[in-house]
C-alpha cells in the first residue's frame, strides 16, 4: 500500500539521523508516539512532536519509558502504527514491556539511539553496547527483529522498514541507531508519498464468531483483530492458548513459546539483510553494523592497500543475525573481524557460527568515540596472516 | 520410576500433564440454563467459574459493572477493559469485551494508548490496590494528573492477594501481612485524597456491600469523561481476613455494614481507613475539568487554526483506499434477560 | 401492613412476585444471598455441589419481590431472580430431617 502523504516530507534536506527517522517513522504511516526524553534520542520526539499535529497524529510525552512503552501497545491495539524512542537507560527499563509486546504479539517498533554504558553511562557519546540487549533484553525466550542504520538516510529508509517488518511478524522491532548516526547531518533524501510501500495493519476477515486471536491456522502469524470493532478479543501477557485465555501447563507454553520463537527463526531468510562486498576473493570478511561500517571503510582501505583481500558484510538487520551466511563462509575464509563499538557483543554470535572453523577476531572499542581506522587496518593484517 | 533406576544429574521435574484445552467449536453457543443469568452476555461464560475465592468481593464488583453495562445498554463493542497484574487484574479475563491483562502497574498507561489510538473507544481500567498505587503509582498519579479519559476501578481489599498477602500501599497500621508478620508499621495511602490532590474530577468509594450505589457509580463514571476514580473496598478472606483473624468475607462484609458511613461530598482528607476503623463512603469528587483531549485539540486549534489535524475518533490506522475493511457487525443493544414471561416449571 | 389510613393509590399498589434461580454448581458457599434477602427467603442447603460446597435454596419462595439483591450480591453469578406474574406463586424447596423436597405452594 501507498503511504499516507501527509506524513511525507518529499525532497532533499539536511537533517540529522534523529530528525531522518522521525520522518521516517511519520512517512511509514506512524501515527501514535509516546516517548520519554533521553539524550540522544530525544531529539526524534521532538521532531514527531512538531510535524504529528498536521497529520492526525498523536504524541504524548510520558511519565516513564515504562509507560511509554506501555502506551505503545495500547494504541498498537487500536490498530495505529505507534513507537517509541528511548536510549539505553530507558531500554533497560522497556524490557519488561517489550517481553509483553512479544507476547502479545504486538507490532510496534522501539528506536534505541544507543550511547556508552552502563547505566549512566556517556549520554552525549556513541556507543554499540546494547545489540546483545536486543536480542535478550527480557525475560524469556522471544524472538524479535533488530536494524541497524549506518546514515541519516539510511535511518530513514530502514526505519520504513522496520514498520514493514513489525506488521507482516506482529513482533516489536528494535530499530538500533547509535549516537554517531543520530547526531550527525547528512543529506537525507525523502521521495515521493507513491514511491514509499508500506505495509497496512491487516485485519482478520472472519466474523467475530469464527475468530480466535492467536490461532495461526497452522501457519505461524495470527490475523489481528482490533479493539473496536466487536471482536471482543482477550490478550494476555501470560502464556495463552489460541483463544487468548492464560492456560497454565507445560503443554500451552509449549505451543505459544515455539510459535513466538518460529515466527522469526523458520522466516529468518526472508527478514536476514545485509549489503556484502568483495565476499568472493575475500581471506578476511569483516562484519559490521551501524557508524562502524562507515569507520571501518577507512580501515579496509588501508588494509587492501596492503594487499589483504578485504570482504565486508554491513548488516542492515542486526536480528535475526544471518547464521546460514556466516556458517557457509566460515569454509572459505580465513577469519572473521568484527569491529563494534563494545567490548565484543556481536563477535561472539560470528564466532558461535563460525564454530572453531576460523577465528573471529573481535576489536573492541568502549565508546565515547568511534574506531580509529587504523586500529582496524591492524586487526585485519593480523587476522590475514 | 522402578526402585532399580537410577537418577543420573538433575532431576527432572515431574511437571502435571494437563491437555490444552481446544477451542470451543466456532459459532456453537452454549444454551444451558447457566446462560439465562441476565448478564451472562457481558461475561465469557466458557470461563465461569471464576478463580476468585469464596466470599471474595472482586466477583461483587465485576457484578456491578456489567449491571451498569446493562442498565446503560452500552454499546460493549466500543467498551475496552485493561486490567494489571493480581487478583483484580484477572477482571479484564472474565469480561465479555477487548479486554487486556497487560503488565503490573502498567494497565493505566496501556489503556491510556488504546484511548489515545481509537478516541472513541471507552476505556475502564480495573486494576487492584497494589497494582495501580503501588508499582503504578507513578501512572495514577500522571494519569489524573493530565485528566486523561479513563475510568479506574480500584478494588482495595488491602493486600496483594495473588502473591499470597503481602503488605500493599493501602494496608492499615498494624495490620499483619505475609512480609510484615508483626504488623504493619507503614502509613497507608487515602486514595480518594491522593485521586483528588492529583487532579481526578470524580472520586468516588464504595464497599461491594453497597452494590446498587457501586452500579450507580459506575453508571456515573461511564457516561462522563476525564479521570474517574472509583475505590471498591472488597473483602478478602483467604488472606486480608485469614492473617488477621477478621474471619472470611462474610465477617468483613457484616463489618461493612456496621462500620460503613456514607458521606457524599465528604473532604477527601478525612477519609482515610484504619485497621478495623470507620470507612466513609460516598461520592467524594464530582465536577468538569477539561480532559486531555479536549485540551489538546483546543490548544492545537488555537495555535495552528486550519492547519491543525485532529486523530480521527476512529483511530489513527491507515485504511487501503481501495479496499473497504469489512465494517464488524454492529452490537445489538443490551436484553435485560429478566423480561422473559415465560416462568420455569410454571 | 397496617395503615392508620388507606393510601389513595393502595389498590393499584402491586407487591411484585419473584422467582428464584440458583446455578448450584457455581455457588462457592459465602453465603452473602442467605444474609441480605430482605425476605428471608434463602437458606443453605445441606447438600454439596460438585465442588463441594453448600449452595442456597430458596424455602420462602412466597416472600420474594424480585428485589434482585441476591443478584446483586452474589461474586459468582450463580443466583438470580426473574418477575412472575401477580398471583402466582413459585415452588416451595421444604427442608425436612427427612431431607428437601419440593411442592407447590398454594395461591392464598
Amino acid at each position: 500500500m501507498k503511504t499516507d502523504p501527509a506524513g511525507v516530507l518529499t525532497g532533499a534536506h539536511y537533517l540529522d539521523g534523529d530528525y531522518a527517522c522521525g520522518e521516517g517513522a511519520m512517512a511509514a504511516g506512524c501515527r501514535f508516539v509516546a516517548g520519554y526524553p533521553i539524550t540522544p534520542s530525544t531529539e526524534v520526539v521532538e521532531r514527531i512532536s512538531r510535524r504529528f499535529p498536521y497529520m492526525g497524529g498523536t504524541f504524548i510525552q510520558m511519565e516513564d519509558e515504562m509507560a511509554s512503552m506501555a502506551a505503545i501497545i495500547g494504541a498498537s491495539w487500536t490498530g495505529t502504527k505507534s513507537m517509541t524512542v528511548t536510549s539505553g537507560p530507558g531500554f533497560s527499563l522497556m524490557m519488561e514491556n517489550i517481553g509483553l509486546a512479544a507476547m502479545m504479539e504486538t507490532p510496534c517498533v522501539v528506536v534505541n539511539v544507543q550511547r556508552g554504558g552502563p547505566s549512566t553511562g556517556l549520554p552525549t557519546m556513541v556507543g554499540q553496547q546494547d545489540i546483545m540487549q536486543a536480542r535478550w533484553g527480557s525475560h524469556g525466550d522471544y524472538q524479535i527483529i533488530a536494524l541497524s542504520p549506518q546514515s541519516p538516510q539510511e535511518a530513514f529508509t530502514l526505519v520504513i522498514d522496520a514498520f514493514n517488518l513489525a506488521e507482516l511478524y506482529r513482533v516489536p522491532v528494535m530499530f538500533m541507531m547509535d549516537e554517531c548516526v543520530g547526531h550527525m547531518t547528512e543529506k537525507v533524501v525523502i521521495p515521493p508519498a507513491d514511491e514509499i510501500e508500506i505495509v497496512p495493519r491487516k485485519l482478520t476477515s472472519k466474523t467475530p464468531e469464527e475468530y480466535l486471536p492467536y490461532s495461526a491456522d497452522g501457519g505461524l502469524i495470527p490475523e489481528f483483530a482490533r479493539a473496536g470493532d466487536g471482536y471482543k478479543f482477550h490478550t494476555t501477557g501470560l502464556t495463552h492458548d489460541e483463544r487468548g485465555y492464560p492456560v497454565m501447563s507445560a503443554e500451552c507454553q509449549q505451543q505459544n513459546v515455539q510459535r513466538l520463537i518460529d515466527k522469526i527463526k523458520l522466516n529468518a531468510d526472508d527478514i536476514v539483510r545485509y549489503e556484502e562486498e568483495e565476499i568472493d576473493s575475500a581471506d578476511v570478511v569483516l562484519v559490521t553494523y551501524g557508524i562502524t561500517a562507515r569507520v571501518a571503510r577507512m580501515g579496509i582501505e588501508l588494509a587492501r592497500k596492503k594487499g589483504i583481500k578485504v570482504g565486508v558484510i554491513r548488516l542492515l538487520v542486526v536480528w535475526p543475525f544471518p547464521e546460514k551466511y556466516i556458517r557457509e563462509l566460515a569454509g572459505k575464509i580465513k577469519a572473521f573481524v568484527v569491529p563494534e563499538i563494545n567490548a565484543g557483543q556481536l563477535v561472539l554470535e560470528v564466532e558461535r557460527c563460525a564454530a572453531g572453523k576460523v577465528p573471529a577476531v573481535g576489536v573492541p572499542h568502549l565508546g565515547g568515540g568511534v574506531h580509529d581506522p587504523q586500529v582496524i587496518a591492524d586487526a585485519i593484517v593480523e587476522a590475514a596472516k | 520410576m522402578s526402585p532399580e533406576s537410577k537418577i543420573v544429574g538433575q532431576t527432572a521435574m515431574r511437571s502435571k500433564v494437563h491437555p490444552v484445552p481446544s477451542a470451543p467449536p466456532a459459532g456453537e453457543g452454549a444454551a444451558h440454563a447457566e446462560d439465562d443469568h441476565p448478564l451472562s452476555e457481558y461475561l465469557r461464560m466458557d470461563r465461569i467459574p471464576h478463580i476468585w475465592c469464596p466470599t471474595c468481593g472482586i466477583g461483587i464488583a465485576v457484578k456491578c459493572l456489567a449491571e451498569a453495562l446493562d442498565e446503560l445498554k452500552a454499546d460493549t463493542n466500543k467498551v475496552s477493559i485493561v486490567s494489571g497484574i493480581g487478583c483484580t487484574g484477572r477482571v479484564a479475563g472474565y469480561m465479555k469485551l477487548d479486554g487486556f491483562h497487560s503488565t503490573h502497574g502498567r494497565a493505566i498507561p496501556f489503556a491510556t494508548g488504546i484511548k489515545l489510538g481509537r478516541p472513541e473507544l471507552t476505556v475502564v481500567v480495573f486494576s487492584g490496590d497494589g497494582d495501580l498505587s503501588g508499582i503504578g503509582g507513578n501512572h495514577f498519579i500522571h494519569a489524573a494528573r493530565r485528566n486523561m479519559d479513563l475510568m479506574v476501578v480500584l478494588v482495595n481489599n488491602f493486600i496483594y492477594g495473588m502473591t499470597g498477602g503481602q503488605n500493599a500501599p493501602t494496608t492499615p497500621v498494624p495490620a499483619k501481612t505475609s512480609t510484615m508478620p508483626f504488623g504493619n508499621f507503614e502509613h497507608p495511602f487515602n486514595l480518594p485524597a491522593l485521586a483528588e490532590g492529583c487532579g481526578a474530577d470524580y472520586v468516588a468509594r464504595w464497599t461491594t456491600l453497597h452494590v446498587r450505589r457501586l452500579t450507580r457509580s459506575f453508571k456515573e463514571a461511564l457516561t462522563r469523561k476525564g479521570f474517574r476514580f472509583i475505590e471498591v473496598i472488597a473483602p478478602c478472606s483467604t488472606l486480608y481476613g485469614r492473617l488477621n483473624k477478621l474471619g472470611t468475607g462474610y465477617d468483613l462484609m457484616k463489618f461493612y455494614y456496621e462500620n460503613t458511613e456514607i458521606h457524599n461530598g465528604a473532604d477527601t482528607k478525612d477519609v482515610d481507613i484504619a485497621f478495623q476503623g470507620k470507612i466513609i463512603c460516598g461520592k467524594f469528587v464530582d465536577f468538569e475539568r477539561r480532559t486531555y483531549i479536549e485540551m489538546m485539540e483546543q490548544h492545537y486549534t488555537e495555535v495552528l487554526g486550519e492547519k491543525y489535524v485532529p486523530m480521527k475518533p476512529e483511530g489513527g490506522m491507515l485504511h487501503e483506499p481501495e479496499d473497504e475493511q469489512q465494517a464488524a457487525p454492529a452490537g445489538k443493544p443490551a436484553r435485560r434477560k429478566r423480561e422473559k414471561q415465560e416462568v420455569a416449571g410454571g | 401492613m397496617k395503615y392508620w389510613r388507606k393510601p389513595l393509590d393502595y389498590d393499584q399498589i402491586e407487591i411484585p412476585h419473584g422467582e428464584v434461580h440458583i446455578i448450584a454448581d457455581r455457588c462457592k458457599g459465602c453465603v452473602f444471598c442467605v444474609e441480605y434477602c430482605p425476605r428471608g427467603v434463602l437458606i443453605m442447603s445441606d447438600e454439596f455441589n460438585a465442588k463441594g460446597y453448600h449452595y442456597p435454596v430458596a424455602i420462602k419462595t412466597g416472600e420474594c419481590v424480585n428485589c434482585n439483591l441476591c443478584e446483586m450480591i452474589c461474586p459468582e453469578f450463580a443466583i438470580f431472580s426473574s418477575p412472575l406474574p401477580n398471583g402466582k406463586l413459585g415452588d416451595v424447596t421444604e427442608v425436612t430431617p427427612e431431607g428437601v423436597h419440593t411442592s407447590k405452594e398454594e395461591p392464598k
